[in-house]
């Protein structure tokens, strides 16, 4: 086996593990905060991944430009849904919250199914079939330009939560829930501006995927159980970890593909979760509880 | 009257009632109820609402043919086998007196256990997994060629293309999806590789891949560091759409892809989809017979029904899915009867000659097969399935290697 086909591969596994990166920042940022799993994460990115293509259809719009209108829709939407919904849960026991989303999972799927049909849809722009040559080294263009926009993306969340007023609030609402309440802070105003975050950043990797995958509605339950793949071997509740995670399920998937077998990739990466949960079970750079 | 005698009235009544000519006439006089099982949805959805559009013109064209009334009862398997057994039992339950499908080898074996439990006919519409119809059941019986068939077919007439266009391809890579169907083609191609001594090319590598796959980087990048000089691929439909960008995007041009007997590279959503990059793909499938006059009867109820779209590409679906529907009504017309077993014997003594589909007429073997169903080499050209091969039934010449090959 010749190393420029393990280079090109393990490449393209890094560029794809960047995008399943940003997926599963969301997941991470919303449980490191409200203490809630969004178990309709992969639900949200399909329709984050359809919107794209309908911008697409509609308005010739690429999903790089169409990050931000979706982007901004997902973050009224994100907190609508924790304000509105999931807010009344938050002290309820988890098996409820735990109902309570996957019930949400269900209707979009479905919702999905009845507004798009269960045929695969995918955007066509113009650099979607080429490629960067550097000798004997080929860069898919889209993919790279996907994991550019995770990095950029994921940078800006790291600044945001680091840098910004109402990023501090928010990490003080997750660091300690009373004391943010006895210093004055609105707690559950800080949980919905968070989890419309979550659901922005969602909506940045579905614009981003759609350049990678062709969309259909049985996507979503996949992809939250990729995320949730990803969270836990990253460390739950860590962004950057969610990140590595990413990266390391994208490079090892490929890799198993490579020198095991193609159709092993999936068992591969559950392999890996095993593993973790088995020698690390906080996770690679999460805290112990 | 007391109790005993209203009682003893009316049982009498009930057995005059239950045994008279005119219940029985009624009997014969109904509605044959067709139980439609097909993957409208999940990735296969194309495909099985492909398929639907030959069970949709069914019952107009064969009320013509045969006088048979035809009820469907459509279900919608999800491209799941667990599914597909759980939507036949229901149809069973509701009534259908035959049930047909199901396009997928898993799904379709799944049915075959339901219906063989319940002893209920089923004829598989397209289905290639030779086990279907080796387990010695009594109510299933299929339509289609076998794996060991199409491949058998399919390999033949991969040598008859390189004969035509004067082209000695020395090797391949095999790639198969890796499901019930994709494992019995790629036993088929193990087994008869060997035995085809004639054919001028080896297999340097087989990979196999998920047929739900999303991404298949590393799958094109295996293959195309062979430097084979074809692609032999035994695919689906998402995953043939998702391959070929992919090969687009890594710059890999070899001589040819080529199905020896898969769906897929025909299918009108590929072309959609793929546009000028669907071209020159070919699929060695059983085919219809353009020149037929069922055909002709059947592309008319079609563009009649689909005013939008050609039968063309949709010509082994709907093909088969119509044929499979016909096969249920003669049975029934001869039966005069919707007792299964009745149905089920009639279905055995079916001979068919007015088909649609290309090969000898629909006879069933003891096994419930059909024997003798041909083949054709369809190619993409000007983003229509065209035969090229056999000479005798094509429109068009081949065309290999493919324009923009380069020798690696």
């Amino acid at each position: 086996m010749s190393l420029d086909l393990v280079v090109n591969v393990a490449i393209a596994g890094v560029l794809t593990g960047l995008v399943y990166g940003l997926m599963a920042l969301g997941l991470s940022v919303i449980f490191g905060v409200v203490r809630v799993v969004n178990f309709a994460h992969g639900e949200m990115m399909t329709i984050a991944m359809y919107a794209a293509t309908a911008l697409f259809a509609a308005l010739s719009l690429d999903p790089f430009l169409a990050v931000l209108p979706v982007a901004a829709a997902f973050f009224v939407l994100g907190y609508a849904m924790q304000a509105g919904l999931i807010n009344p849960f938050i002290t309820r026991p988890e098996h409820s919250q735990f109902m309570l989303l996957v019930a949400v999972a269900i209707i979009l799927v479905n919702a999905l199914l009845m507004i798009f049909g269960p045929g695969a849809r995918n955007v066509q722009v113009d650099y979607q079939l080429e490629s960067f040559e550097i000798g004997k080294i080929l860069v898919d263009k889209a993919r790279l330009y996907a994991a550019l926009l995770a990095v950029a993306a994921a940078a800006a969340l790291f600044a945001f939560f680091r840098f910004s007023l109402t990023g501090k609030a928010i990490r003080a609402c997750a660091d300690n829930y009373l004391g943010a309440k006895v210093v004055g802070l609105n707690v559950k105003k800080y949980y919905a501006l968070t989890f419309g975050l979550g659901a922005a950043c969602v909506a940045v990797a579905g614009c981003a995927m759609v350049l990678l995958v062709d969309v259909t509605p049985p996507l979503g339950p996949y992809y939250t159980l990729l995320a949730f793949v990803i969270v836990i071997v990253g460390g739950l509740g860590s962004m950057t970890g969610a990140l590595l995670g990413g990266v390391l399920i994208g490079v090892s998937e490929a890799l198993a593909g490579l020198f095991i077998a193609p159709s092993a990739k999936s068992m591969f990466s559950f392999g890996l979760l095993i593993l973790v949960l088995l020698l690390r079970p906080q996770g690679l750079l999460g805290k112990k509880a | 009257m007391n109790r005993r005698t209203f009682n003893r009235n009316i049982a009498l009544a009930g057995a005059a009632a239950a045994l008279s000519p005119f219940s029985m006439v009624r009997a014969q006089a109904q509605k044959l109820r067709v139980g439609v099982l097909l993957p409208r949805s999940g990735f296969q959805g194309f495909i099985g609402q492909s398929c639907q559009k030959g069970a949709d013109l069914a019952p107009g064209v064969i009320k013509e043919m045969l006088g048979v009334d035809i009820e469907l009862m459509n279900a919608d398997t999800e491209t799941n086998v667990d599914t597909a057994r759980t939507r036949a039992e229901r149809l069973i339950q509701e009534g259908a007196h035959v049930l047909v499908g199901a396009f997928d080898s898993g799904q379709s074996a799944a049915i075959a256990q339901v219906a063989e439990q319940r002893g209920v006919p089923y004829i598989v519409n397209i289905a290639a997994a030779p086990q279907i119809t080796e387990q010695g059941y009594k109510f299933v019986f299929r339509n289609f060629q076998t794996a060991p068939d199409i491949v058998r077919e399919g390999l033949a007439l991969i040598g008859d293309l390189f004969r035509a266009t004067n082209t000695v391809p020395r090797t391949a890579v095999f790639m198969h999806v890796n499901d019930t169907f994709g494992q019995a083609m790629a036993k088929g191609i193990g087994a008869f590789m060997p035995r085809l001594t004639q054919l001028p090319f080896k297999i340097v590598d087989t990979i196999s891949y998920d047929p739900a796959a999303k991404d298949l980087t590393v799958e094109v990048s295996k293959a195309k560091a062979t430097n084979a000089d074809f692609l032999m691929l035994v695919c689906r439909l998402n995953d043939a759409i998702i391959l070929r960008r992919e090969m687009v995007k890594q710059r890999w041009n070899p001589m040819g892809i080529i199905s020896p007997g898969s769906p897929g590279m025909y299918e009108e959503q590929f072309y959609k989809t793929l546009g000028k990059l669907s071209e020159h793909c070919i699929s060695n499938v059983p085919w219809y017979n353009p020149r037929a006059e069922l055909t002709k009867v059947v592309e008319k109820a079609f563009l009649k029904q689909n005013p939008k779209d050609k039968l063309v590409y949709h010509g082994l679906n709907a093909g088969f899915t119509f044929e499979a529907i016909l096969i249920a009504a003669d049975a029934f017309r001869r039966a005069k009867s919707t007792d299964a077993k009745t149905l089920a014997e009639a279905v055995r003594q079916t001979n068919i000659a007015n088909k649609m589909m290309l090969g000898a007429p629909i006879r069933f073997n003891a096994k419930g097969q059909v024997e003798g169903i041909g083949s054709a080499c369809v190619q993409n050209l000007n983003l229509t399935p065209t035969v090229v091969l056999p000479a005798a039934a094509a429109t068009a010449k081949p065309v290999f290697p493919m324009p923009g090959y380069k020798k690696a």
